[in-house]
């Protein structure tokens, strides 16, 4: 019975006002957090450590140099680089600046140029085919043909250079009825036997496999593969550049010192340029057109070994060769190789970019000769699709045409395409690969000509997604929006093909969102639906009709408009597959939370989101993911948060209910209903300033008992307990005295279910850190809780603590002591006259007895069981290997009664010293914390009735180690 | 582990002119120490005419054409016999490439019938015991520019079924309309040949289009020779049934080694020329000659 009645006595008042920080006066003047500090002399001297080597002695030094002042010393980063890009920003750039800039911009191709490595796998996805392929490796036939010439040639003889062209002798290889993927596959191995041949110095194999690579570009069979034919070729092609480059530039090595990047010719040493000069006339003895043009043009960049001017030199000569080559797909694609070597090459050089579309333009008469078309009868391919086959190759071209270029030549570019016949392919080029803004300034011509274009070629309805792409990116002119919309529309919508029309429709929606009213957006709305129900064309469709919708919400984000359009919901009923359909609502709920500001109680809102959360709700099964179920609950509580009918709680409170129905399988959901519903509640004693009307109290009650019958719902054990203790303090500043209770005394009888382990972030923890904070806190609160008149005195405190013994504890643990000595934190506060905490307008336990001596007495009896509890567990402690546990924990208990017991006790003073004692007796003890423990008794000794400490400070040995 | 012998010339190309220094370095190497009984380096230049094989027989009995005909030869002792140190010995050499008298260094050539060769040859003579080592080297002369300015002498051409030698039966082909021409058959051999060539009509598809460069080597002497003509490389500058009315270039480079200026001596001729071969579908083969003289400038 030593502890709790020789409490310490407490004036609370009074212990704050001494720990309170000090209140510096400050000069508000030049005052700033950030800025140096100055400090004085004196405050330098003390704070100056051993061994600094500051000497300073100026009055005002900043010697204790703030690292983050001299960074803001005088003027941050930020400012210096805006103070020195205004100038230019401001005056106009002189001319040389300007031309620099200019030649800089000609000179290499930026980040707007859209690379090769972004169409490649689209144009990969795009042209495939089911067709059987084949890989001939070997063309030694077609040479024995060509030997029969008129002219006597010894057949016997065979000269090195006709050699080159096989792979190997005799090595002759036909791989027949490959599929698509069996074919890439080959592709990829031929790549790699390239980088083995390479890497193992067998140049003249890897030169062979290149030749035979590009050899297979001259075959057009299955045609509708050869675009993606072209891309896996090219892949080698370009490697085998990369290897020959690098090759001859590591000859360059001087002195272990390698070229710039931009050498000149005189830099590059005569073995490097006799190898690169080997390459070309290797090359150049090639037989074939096809594959000598496509191997050639991957070396290009070596030219920059041998001459400054070989690239300009050899660029017009390549594209004039190119018009050997008969088929005008085989040749167009081998122009879009050229370009794009020559971009990244050479860029500045324009001359041979325009000179190859020429040069196409001139032979697309071509496609509609007889060699042509008597190839597609043979294939069986339509004439629609044939042409499809050169878009990649000629947006390329246009692209690489297009960029940076003058409005004066993308206009004579359109003047030729126009004077062809059938010029829909062209149209459709120029209208991907040109700027946008060039495109939507001269929408209404392109409408024209799209109208004039044949049925029977290029699909109508390729060029109108074209078009609308360009239109989504860029504003055409004011007056002829309108007038774009409905000539476009009057075409889209007579679209029979339900995914021509819907790929059409979804590029064209952004337009009609971008500048028009939900009338406009309505109509489309509703002609998309009318189109894609027949049949139920929309299940083929989800990715445009989702697309759509992402469009929709981009630009109308508020929400009541949204919701004003009438097709909106219909056209979410489209949506039909489950997996498709939440999606497309998260990405409505995504909009909304990133965009709605105000809380909002609009019905329409409401009853349409309500009904998208609950089939967000509705999706989740036992299948879902963890992560997918926090997504969504992430979701619907972002919307629950924005849903608020102001001073109407009522209103407010049965909205909680419903949604506490609809979406009761998203335990984070129903947390935040819980808490939303507990912040009505406050809401409501802040608005009445705390007395409640008996209609308020009614309704806080309705709140609490919300919370009451939620909260069992949940399976997470310790947010039904934070909820618990949580509901149970806003009952009690709600004056819900037995509502109060009944939350913690729910809580209490929790506590035994605790298990030993719980899953936190998908791992397993032990729960025991969790339990002890949920305790500590609960323990706090139970100080104000007034004792129920028909219980016993400190019912609560004694029920947690029944349940805190019966609870199986971790066997090598000390949690259980460590509570209870926060117990007897709490008892010693309770025996205050005042308690350190109240709650506004409800009695605590120290107004309703008034340090009554019967409620004291108790208090006693609890503690004198806790503290020899205590001392029991500290006994059991004295084994081996518990001997540093014991050391920590009577230490723990030492702190314990220092703060808080009344030491002129003799009893109290004497159990104080044998803790210190235990704790050093075995050497566990931490010197540095004694010593500091120590200080702490001899300062506090100091202050005023505090001077019993002096002689407690003289009975504590301190025990050094050696 | 042995002795490895190498001859190096200090050039990269290895091409050397008359009048030129040909400079190089030997380079022995060795774990050991080399014993040796000299060193020798020698430089020899050679024609080889070798007699085709459908001649072979009438002519040989008349003249004996086929022995090599000598243009160079010297020797020169490098190291005389005794030890040389183990690692890496390199021995620096200088030849000068001058002709006596009113000879002429012919440029590099290797054909069917005639060869034109230089080589380096390096003996190291050794003891009983070992085998004397010996090291080859090819080196490439070039001739001299020519004097003078070269003419150039365009020629167009324009082939129709009616220009046409050899044909059977005229009136079973087709009608095609071919016009061209080669900016110059006075050629620069290290400038390519090049010109247009126009597909103007062709009633049948085209197949392919080809530059056929052949030499035409002739060995003889007064009592009678030998001329054959053989192909060199064919280069393909059609491919497929090409757009009518649209130039298409033509354009070849020699090839090195195989070709070199037209060359004609007393015992031998080297010339050349280039057909170009149009195949058309339905495998007609049409061929315009054109004679090529080929000069260094």
């Amino acid at each position: 019975c030593y502890f709790l009645r020789h409490a310490r006595s407490r004036n609370y008042v009074s212990e704050s006002e001494v720990c309170k920080l000090e209140s510096v006066p400050l000069d508000f003047g030049d005052y700033h957090p950030l800025k140096p500090i100055t400090v004085t002399e004196s405050k330098t001297k003390k704070m100056n450590r051993k061994g600094s080597t500051s000497s300073t002695s100026s009055s005002s030094s900043s010697s204790m140099m703030d690292p983050l002042s001299s960074v803001l010393d005088g003027t941050d980063p930020l400012s210096l680089f805006a103070a020195a890009a205004d100038p230019v920003a401001t005056a106009p750039p002189t001319d040389g600046a300007r031309r620099k800039r200019d030649k800089d911009e000609n000179s290499a191709v930026g980040s707007d140029f859209e690379p090769w490595s972004s169409k490649r796998g689209e144009i990969l996805a795009r042209y495939t085919t089911t067709e059987k392929l084949s890989i001939n490796l070997y063309m030694g036939s077609e040479k024995g043909k060509t030997t029969t010439t008129g002219s006597a040639v010894s057949e016997k003889v065979r000269t090195r250079l006709e050699e080159l062209d096989d792979l190997e002798e005799g090595s002759q290889k036909e791989l027949l009825n490959l599929t698509q993927q069996d074919y890439m596959n080959r592709i990829e191995e031929l790549n790699q036997s390239l980088k083995d041949a390479w890497s193992s110095d067998q140049k003249v194999k890897a030169l062979k496999i290149v030749i035979q690579c590009s050899k297979l570009l001259s075959d057009t069979t299955v045609i509708q593969f050869y675009p993606s034919k072209f891309v896996l070729i090219t892949d080698i092609l370009d490697t085998f550049g990369k290897l020959v480059y690098e090759r001859i530039l590591s000859m360059c090595v001087d002195n272990r010192v390698s070229l710039p990047d931009n050498f000149s010719p005189e830099s590059v040493n005569d073995t490097a340029k006799e190898t690169c000069l080997n390459w070309f006339f290797k090359i150049a003895s090639i037989r074939e057109l096809i594959p000598r043009f496509y191997v050639e043009a991957a070396i290009l960049k070596c030219n920059k070994f041998l001459s400054k001017t070989g690239i300009s030199e050899c660029l017009p000569r390549l594209t004039s060769m190119i018009r050997g080559i008969g088929d005008p797909l085989v040749a167009v694609y081998a122009r879009a190789y050229l370009c794009r070597v020559g971009m990244e090459v050479a860029p500045q050089l324009k001359e041979s970019l325009n000179k190859n579309f020429f040069d196409f333009l001139l032979t697309f008469k071509q496609i509609h000769g007889d060699t042509v078309q008597n190839q597609l009868v043979v294939q069986c391919v339509e004439i629609p699709l044939y042409l499809t086959l050169y878009s990649p190759a000629i947006d390329w071209i246009l692209q690489c045409i297009a960029y940076h270029a003058p409005d004066v030549l993308l206009t004579e570019m359109m003047e030729r395409c126009k004077k062809l016949g059938n010029n829909a392919l062209l149209l459709n080029s120029v209208m991907s690969a040109f700027r946008a803004e060039f495109i939507a300034a001269r929408s209404m011509d392109f409408i024209g000509m799209i109208k004039e274009c044949d049925e029977s070629g290029f699909p109508k309805h390729l060029l109108f997604r074209s078009l609308g792409l360009n239109l989504a990116l860029a504003d055409p002119p004011e007056n002829d929006r309108l007038q774009i919309l409905n000539e476009a529309w009057k075409v889209i919508t007579k679209l029979k093909n339900p995914q021509d029309y819907i790929n059409c429709a979804e590029v064209w929606v952004e337009y009609t969102c971008r500048h028009f009213t939900k009338r406009e957006v309505n109509t489309v709305l509703a002609d998309v639906i009318k189109h894609m129900t027949p049949d139920r064309a929309f299940e083929d469709a989800y990715p445009q009709l989702q697309s759509i919708i992402q469009k929709v919400i981009t630009y109308i984000y508020d929400f009541a408009l949204l919701f004003s359009v009438e097709k909106f919901l219909p056209f979410l009923d489209m949506f039909q597959k489950e997996s498709v359909r939440v999606e497309v609502c998260k990405c409505i709920m995504e909009s909304f939370i990133k965009h709605q500001q105000e809380p909002t109680k609009d019905p329409v809102i409401l009853n349409a989101l309500l009904h998208v959360c609950k089939t967000m709700h509705d999706s989740v099964n036992a299948l879902t993911l963890e992560d997918e179920k926090r997504t969504l609950a992430a979701l619907i509580n972002g919307f629950i948060k924005m849903v608020s009918f102001g001073r109407d709680f009522e209103q407010q409170l049965s909205f909680y209910v419903e949604a506490r129905s609809m979406f009761c399988n998203l335990e984070p959901v129903l947390v935040q209903l819980i808490h939303s519903v507990n912040q009505l509640a406050m809401e409501t004693r802040r608005v009445m300033k705390g007395n409640h009307s008996r209609k308020t109290a009614a309704f806080v009650r309705a709140c609490v008992a919300f919370c009451f019958i939620t909260i069992p719902s949940l399976s997470s054990i310790f947010t039904r307990l934070n909820l618990y203790l949580h509901s149970g303090q806003v009952a009690l500043a709600n004056q819900c005295l037995s509502q109060a209770d009944a939350f913690f005394k729910a809580a209490v009888s929790l506590v035994p279910e605790v298990p030993k382990m719980i899953s936190v972030d998908g791992k397993m923890r032990p729960s025991d850190a969790f339990l002890l904070e949920f305790l500590c806190n609960f323990f706090s609160t139970l100080l104000v809780v007034p004792d129920h008149p028909e219980q016993g005195v400190l019912f609560l405190v004694r029920g947690l603590l029944n349940v805190i013994q019966d609870y199986t504890w971790e066997d090598n643990s000390d949690d259980k002591v460590r509570i209870y000595t926060n117990v007897l934190h709490l008892l010693s506060a309770m025996t205050q006259e005042a308690f350190i905490y109240h709650v506004d307008k409800v009695d605590s336990n120290d107004s309703l007895y008034g340090g009554d001596s019967k409620f004291l007495a108790e208090i006693n009896k609890l503690s004198e069981t806790v503290v020899s509890q205590i001392l029991d567990h500290l006994k059991t402690l004295g084994r081996e290997e518990t001997l540093r546990r014991q050391s920590q924990l009577a230490l723990y208990f030492f702190n314990t009664i220092v703060a808080h017991g009344d030491l002129r006790n003799n009893r109290l003073n004497q159990l104080s010293v044998n803790l210190w004692n235990l704790a050093q007796k075995h050497g566990f003890a931490d010197t540095k914390t004694m010593v500091k423990t120590l200080e702490y008794i001899k300062r506090r000794s100091k202050q005023p009735e505090m001077s019993h400490f002096t002689d407690l400070a003289l009975r504590l040995p301190l025990q050094s180690r050696t | 582990m042995g002795t490895a012998l190498d001859v190096r010339v200090k050039r990269a190309g290895k091409v050397y002119r008359d009048g030129e220094i040909l400079s190089g370095v030997v380079v022995i190497t060795s774990k050991d120490t080399v014993q040796h009984q000299g060193i020798s380096l020698t430089m020899e230049g050679s024609v080889n005419l070798q007699l085709s094989a459908k001649n072979v027989g009438v002519f040989e009995a008349f003249c004996n054409t086929a022995k090599p005909i000598q243009i160079i030869n010297s020797t020169i002792e490098m190291v005389k016999p005794g030890k040389l140190p183990s690692g890496k010995t390199e021995i620096p050499f200088e030849f000068p490439l001058q002709m006596k008298g009113n000879k002429v260094l012919y440029e590099t050539y290797h054909g069917v019938f005639v060869n034109i060769q230089y080589t380096l040859r390096c003996d190291m003579r050794r003891s009983l015991l070992a085998k004397d080592l010996t090291k080859t080297c090819e080196f490439i002369v070039h001739s001299l520019s020519q004097k003078g300015k070269l003419l150039p002498s365009p020629v167009d051409f324009t082939i129709t079924p009616e220009t046409l030698q050899n044909v059977k039966e005229r009136a079973s082909l087709p009608k095609f309309l071919i016009r061209g021409h080669l900016n110059s058959t006075n050629c620069v051999i290290t400038q390519p040949l090049t010109g247009e060539l126009v597909v103007e009509s062709a009633e049948a598809a085209i197949k392919s289009i080809e530059l056929q460069l052949v030499r035409v080597e002739t060995c003889g002497c007064a009592e009678g020779y030998a001329r054959d003509a053989t192909e060199i490389q064919n280069i393909q500058i059609a491919d497929g049934d090409v757009c009518r009315g649209l130039p298409i270039p033509i354009h070849m480079v020699f090839p090195r080694l195989f070709t070199c200026p037209t060359l004609e001596t007393t015992n031998f001729k080297v010339e050349f020329e280039v057909n170009i071969v149009v195949l058309l579908h339905d495998d007609h083969l049409i061929t315009e000659n054109f004679p090529l003289k080929l000069c260094r400038m």
